[in-house]
């Protein structure tokens, strides 16, 4: 019986869904994003509405939460988010002066 | 249609750690415009930097069906799919999309492309121009614009871009819209509008491409909306023939609003080297696209 | 035209079901009988000559409602094997022709097709293939893309032409196979010829061929979704296999093809009443000391010189070659051992070496004690007749020239004008 999620009788390249299909960001990022929690106005102001940084990352590396979270195992640093938020909340930090 | 960030779906059918470059819009366009169209589409790629997206064997960066096609062959294997659809009585439930890149579209795939879309072949044709064969390390094609350096025009491509939505409108299909991803909600709710109709469908999303373009990556945003204020990369529908401008453009009807073509290019590695004499030509251009705009509304 | 392996299978006795029906056709009109009875589900197609009147009919059955396909007009032979493509891997049953020139246009998606293992079933009316332009028959076409992965079964008649294409669709669902299968016929020489073809009743076709199934049908798996084709790299990873791994079980899928052939043709015997032979055909080659090889009307000319062979002196008989890819090595090895003269009529070339068939035929041989002397003759290029006179010549000189063992590296064509 042909499988392709069996290595052994699969007969064609079929892919499946997997998160992290390129593996982790590892150490090439140079920039991370810190999103300080007393300029987000998802903080600051409980009934705000934002998540622009959310809606700009290309890759969905931010969480639709409050506050927002970066998903930093996969996040490539581009930097979209700090530079869209309306808010100036997100700094983006040398990885090198990140603990 | 929606007009806030938080009114986008929170569904990602778009998984993290993709294999696309840092700050790529054609990977924030792909995750927005899937967002629209659901679980319950089969999507064909060719050969593009979207193959690279989707991974390497055997694991998949997306939460949908695909099937990957050969360069020339989007709109064809599009038709395929939606003809198994009809005969397996499928085709209302499940939406159709190829997804191309710029030379896919306007070069080796028009063919195709005009093909599929004079059958009036049920499915949505999304072009995603990043202005060059960025995949195989920025190449110039039909649409890159004028005096635009890429790897093949070391000192700029001496004609403009070609205009697909308009090879499109000569078509007669039902829907043709122009969006870019930098603006995520109006990839969104095109997107949206765009299943709503029966037959064939044109979306042209302009992709800005930080490698190829020669600019940081977190102005990938800014970039594309530069090319929209300076009216270089207009935003609008056709419906059944009839062109509406949409309100991030709509502003730039008036000549005088616009910002001055200049103010793009010189944010962009791939014009430096260009003279004031091609920023007025540039100029000229833009201004008789509106011209011709002025006219379809 | 008559097969000696055909005549026998129809001596023996079998009932003939009343549903059934003969119609005169020709090879092309054959073809989509067969299509239609086969409950296709996707056709796409252009036109080519002389291609042309198998989707000109299948048109008919589609619109006259005699079949429920979907049919795509496509633009270019490129895009009607790129639709199918697509439309096999959601889920249906598909089918195309082409000749000459439209199966050039299509090499990269022929390569496609395999690579992704999908059942696809198409008619080669094979033609030249130009510069300079030319419609007429040889097989060219075919030949031209025996490296793609495809199955490749050469017709002799219409009535096989019409058999074969039901097996053919048998053959690629089998899972053992799944791969894509093309069933050639010689342009005009069948395409356009009249020929009886009884057709089986439409309870015994389906029953022959049960409903559509292949390893990918996306439209039946939405909520596990899938990506096909996506980009391999040169060495596994995870247990994973890579491109390498995945040719390699196509080619082992292509060299079990042949037994996989001969048990369906067994079992469309065992419904029809008729045997083509398999992957090879013999003709009077028990007793024979010479064999006459070659594929589609190639062989049937031979055949008519088997008389004339004979009364010569020269004891000659025909094979027949069915399958071209995978090539039945050891059928012709089987069937080749102990002749001594071997003469293979090639309406092809492999260009700057000889006739592919003949290559391919010596190369079957090779390392066998005592083989038979092999000669090439290229015959029928473009259209050019190949005559029995052809064939009795090219004979004699086989032999002649196998009296000292002679190896001529430069290629001997029959039939050129005089002085050439």
């Amino acid at each position: 019986m042909v499988n392709s999620r069996d290595p052994k009788s699969t007969i064609a390249a079929v892919q499946h869904p997997t998160v992290g299909e390129a593996g982790k960001t590892g150490t090439w990022r140079t920039f991370r994003p810190v999103i300080d929690e007393n300029k987000c106005i998802l903080v600051t102001s409980p009934k705000a509405r934002c998540h622009t940084c959310w809606m700009f990352c290309p890759e969905g590396n931010i969480s639709k939460t409050r506050p927002p979270r970066v998903n930093y195992d996969y996040c490539k640093g581009c930097g979209i988010c700090a530079q869209s938020c309306p808010h100036d909340a997100i700094a983006m930090r040398k990885e090198e002066d990140e603990p | 249609m929606i007009t806030r960030p938080d009114d986008l779906p929170e569904e990602e059918l778009l998984l993290s750690g993709t294999r696309s470059c840092a700050g790529c819009s054609m990977s924030l366009m792909y995750r927005t415009a899937i967002k629209a169209l659901g679980k319950n589409t089969i999507i064909t790629v060719p050969a593009s930097c979207l193959t690279v997206l989707h991974g390497l064997y055997h694991k998949q960066s997306v939460l949908v069906n695909v099937i990957h096609t050969t360069f020339e062959t989007t709109a064809a294997s599009a038709s395929g799919i939606v003809a198994a659809l009809e005969a397996l009585g499928l085709d209302e439930k499940i939406t159709v999309v190829g997804f191309a890149g710029d030379g896919g579209t306007s070069d080796i795939g028009i063919q195709g492309l005009s093909g599929a879309a004079e059958r009036n072949t049920n499915f949505i044709y999304a072009c995603y121009d990043n202005e060059m064969y960025s995949n195989t390390g920025t190449q110039r094609s039909g649409q890159t614009p004028y005096m635009a350096y890429t790897t093949t025009t070391p000192h700029g491509k001496l004609e403009h871009k070609k205009n697909i939505p308009m090879i499109m409108l000569a078509h007669n299909i039902p829907y043709i819209a122009t969006t870019c991803a930098s603006y995520p909600l109006d990839v969104f709710n095109k997107f949206t509008r765009a299943k709503q109709f029966k037959g064939t469908r044109y979306i042209h999303v302009l992709a800005p491409c930080p490698p190829g373009w020669g600019y940081p990556t977190h102005e990938s945003i800014e970039i594309g909306k530069l090319a929209v204020r300076t009216g270089i990369f207009p935003l609008y529908e056709i419906i059944d023939g009839k062109m509406f401008l949409s309100k991030e453009s709509e502003p730039y009807l008036d000549p005088r609003k616009r910002l001055p073509v200049a103010d793009y290019l010189k944010k962009q590695g791939r014009f430096k080297h260009i003279t004031q004499q091609h920023i007025d030509t540039y100029q000229e251009y833009v201004n008789g696209q509106w011209d011709f705009i002025s006219k379809m509304l | 035209m008559t097969s000696g392996g055909k005549q026998e299978a129809e001596d023996a006795s079998r009932p003939v079901p009343p549903a059934r029906e003969t119609l005169i056709l020709t090879g092309n009109h054959a073809a989509s009988f067969a299509v239609k009875a086969a409950r296709v589900q996707v056709i796409s197609a252009y036109p080519i000559t002389p291609q042309s009147p198998v989707v000109e009919k299948l048109s008919e059955f589609v619109e006259d409602g005699e079949l429920k396909a979907r049919m795509i007009r496509v633009e270019s032979e490129q895009s009607a094997m790129a639709s199918l493509i697509s439309a096999s891997t959601t889920g249906t049953r598909v089918f195309t022709a082409t000749s000459s020139h439209g199966l050039s246009y299509m090499h990269e998606q022929l390569a496609w097709a395999a690579g992704t293992r999908l059942p696809v079933v198409m008619c080669i009316v094979t033609r030249a293939i130009g510069a300079p332009w030319s419609v007429w028959p040889d097989h060219q076409d075919a030949v031209s893309e025996r490296d793609t992965g495809w199955i490749q079964i050469f017709c002799e008649d219409n009535q096989e032409i019409y058999d074969t294409v039901l097996e053919a669709y048998k053959i690629a669902e089998d899972e053992r196979v799944y791969l894509p299968v093309a069933v050639c016929y010689d342009g005009y020489i069948l395409s356009h010829t009249l020929m009886p073809v009884e057709l089986m009743s439409q309870a015994e076709v389906d029953k022959f061929l049960p409903p559509f199934k292949s390893h990918l049908m996306l439209a039946m798996s939405m909520d596990d979704p899938v990506g096909v084709n996506p980009v391999t790299v040169p060495e596994p990873r995870e247990g994973f296999p890579a491109y390498m791994e995945l040719r390699h079980r196509m080619q082992k899928a292509l060299e079990g093809a042949a037994a996989v052939m001969e048990e369906v043709e067994a079992e469309f015997a065992k419904v029809s009443g008729r045997h083509h032979g398999g992957a090879v055909r013999s003709y009077r080659l028990d007793d024979a000391e010479v064999a006459l090889v070659g594929m589609g009307s190639c062989s049937s000319q031979a055949k008519v010189a088997i008389d004339d062979l004979r009364a010569a002196g020269i004891k000659a008989g025909v094979l027949t070659v069915r399958l071209f890819r995978p090539f039945p090595k050891r059928q012709i090895r089987e069937v080749l051992k102990g002749k001594k003269v071997v003469a293979v009529f090639d309406r092809d070339v492999a260009y700057g070496l000889e006739g592919a068939l003949c290559a391919e035929t010596k190369a079957s041989l090779y390392g066998i004690p005592d083989p038979p002397y092999v000669h090439g003759f290229i015959v029928g290029i473009g259209g050019r007749d190949f005559t029995t006179e052809n064939a009795i010549e090219g004979t004699r000189l086989a032999v002649e020239r196998s009296r000292n063992r002679e190896i001529h590296d430069e290629t001997t064509w029959l039939n050129l004008m005089e002085g050439e």
